[in-house]
């Protein structure tokens, strides 16, 4: 399985097995890390599972929509690797992938 | 010292979120879930989307795989029905004889469909939408070119419509109301979500009481009080839901259209925290006791109740929003609409599919309907609760960027 590895605000790093096929997100709700609210469910309508993705994956994750696009302009502290995790799908290829969680979300 | 024990009566999305935060916020001892529907928490919102159509199955709904809740030692026991609390002896009694101590207890009842008690409504072909187990009885029913009816207008009603049309189902709404989703938003959204319906080829007939249902071994039309009568292979009926309080009047707690809690969701028992569906709070920003029907709601309260149970208390104060999907349609709410004194349009709901609508109270905003809008969705909710007067001209302006109507941080 794909390893995640995911960087909270305060220096905490969790690296975790997630399936793939799910989401960057699913894989932090599953195994309760915190920084990852994810009120919505994944359907890309709350902005509140915003992470960093580390710029050695940036290139590797399809790019994202303009409905992802336009709620990442509105979530505190934007940046250019901002995304919504809801919306990064786990694929064999992205294991190793690290993301990094806002302080909004803290 | 025997171990302590909490017991979270409901497993959806306030009971499940608040046994996980229980143990992220240090609960030591016992956790332990009842639900009465056979699955792991889930997420309800797909049930009339992606789930109904089948693109979705129960695993890729749970909302944690079951793996995770034994990491954290949380014991879930599903297909259970509370029948009774003592809050004297501090038992949980179950309906099929058993109890079980508690030293805390969360309530997390949620809340079930409101029925409508006509003829024929037992009628096979009649459903409701609520659970898994509801769209398992429906599928069998949802055939391209057959007839189904919607009764009611309301959230449910219409994202069950959108979903049915797109599947090639002939679809008929009937609302009661003169328009629909009359509870919850201006005339200006339900007059666009009735263009749009007909446009997608969904007939929505407003100003129509359903008083019953007809048909020999399964329902086959839906009868109407002015005369009327539809065809219907199918009817799913979405006229509300009524919050699960009983446990908690028979038991003595306080109830006001919900288990009344206070900011820390606690409710009138010092040891017994509410959460979800199933409560009525004060609400900060709106300034009177309310109840919401949401998953936001669900989710922050219970992790507000974990944290009080934990003798951690923080206050509740989360602006209420909700979204609602159909067909190319996502449709954002922040706040709540009920007395606005005047309504801001950004864009025009009469052509497209793409504008916002400000709800106003003496100049403040304190509403937003978003449809296909996601910065005036994220961006009103800061106007929101920052509870800032804002000038009508620049927010009716689409070409003013919706960020330089807060002020600058």
């Amino acid at each position: 399985m794909p390893v995640v590895t995911y960087i909270s605000f305060n220096g905490a790093i969790n690296d975790v097995e997630v399936q793939s096929g799910t989401s960057v997100m699913q894989g932090a709700v599953d195994n309760m890390i915190d920084g990852i609210v994810a009120e919505c469910g994944g359907s890309c309508s709350c902005a509140t599972c915003h992470c960093y993705v580390d710029e050695a994956w940036v290139q590797k994750i399809p790019p994202a929509s303009e409905m992802e696009k336009d709620m990442l302009e509105c979530v505190l502290e934007p940046e250019a690797n901002s995304r919504l995790s809801c919306q990064i799908k786990v694929t064999d290829e992205l294991d190793g992938l690290v993301v990094r969680l806002p302080e909004s979300q803290f | 010292m025997a171990e302590t024990c909490c017991i979270v009566i409901g497993a959806s999305h306030a009971g499940g979120q608040l046994a996980v935060s229980l143990r992220q916020e240090g609960w030591q001892g016992r956790i332990l879930v009842i639900g009465d529907e056979h699955y792991l928490p889930y997420n309800r919102p797909p049930l009339s989307k992606t789930f109904l159509s089948g693109e979705k199955h129960v695993e890729d709904l749970l909302i944690r795989p079951e793996t995770q809740y034994e990491k954290v030692n949380i014991e879930v026991m599903l297909g259970q029905r509370v029948g009774r609390l003592d809050r004297e002896r501090k038992l949980v009694l179950l309906e099929d004889g058993t109890d079980i101590a508690y030293d805390k207890l969360a309530l997390a009842t949620g809340s079930r469909v409101r029925t409508l008690d006509l003829p024929g409504a037992d009628l096979k072909g009649v459903h409701y939408l609520r659970n898994i187990a509801d769209v398992e009885n429906i599928r069998p029913f949802v055939m391209p070119g057959k007839k189904a009816v919607i009764v009611g207008g309301g959230y449910i009603g219409l994202e069950t419509a959108a979903m049915l049309r797109q599947i090639g189902m002939d679809v008929t709404v009937l609302e009661a109301a003169e328009r629909v989703l009359s509870r919850v938003t201006a005339p200006e959204l339900s007059a666009f979500y009735n263009r749009v319906h007909s446009e997608e080829g969904a007939d929505v007939i407003t100003g129509v009481g359903v008083n019953s249902f007809s048909g020999k071994k399964r329902v086959n039309e839906v009868g109407c009080d002015d005369g009327s009568a539809y065809d219907a292979d199918l009817v799913i009926i979405g006229v509300g839901v009524i919050p699960n309080t009983e446990l908690a009047s028979e038991a003595g707690l306080e109830v006001d259209n919900g288990i009344r809690v206070d900011d820390r969701c606690m409710t009138s028992d010092p040891d017994i925290a509410a959460a979800g569906d199933c409560t009525s709070h004060f609400n900060t920003f709106y300034q009177r006791q309310l109840r919401l029907e949401s998953v936001q709601n669900a989710m922050d309260q219970a992790r507000v109740a974990a944290s009080a149970l934990c003798d951690k208390p923080n206050q509740y104060n989360a602006l209420p929003w909700f979204w609602s999907d159909q067909y190319d349609l996502k449709l954002q709410i922040a706040g709540l609409s009920q007395d606005y004194d005047e309504l801001v349009l950004r864009g025009d709901p009469g052509t497209g599919r793409k504008f916002a609508a400000f709800y106003l109270r003496q100049g403040r905003v304190i509403a937003v309907d978003a449809v296909n809008s996601p910065q005036e969705f994220m961006f009103g909710k800061q106007l929101i609760s920052k509870m800032l007067e804002v000038d009508r001209a620049d927010l009716a302006n689409p070409d003013i960027p919706m960020r330089s109507l807060l002020p600058r941080a």
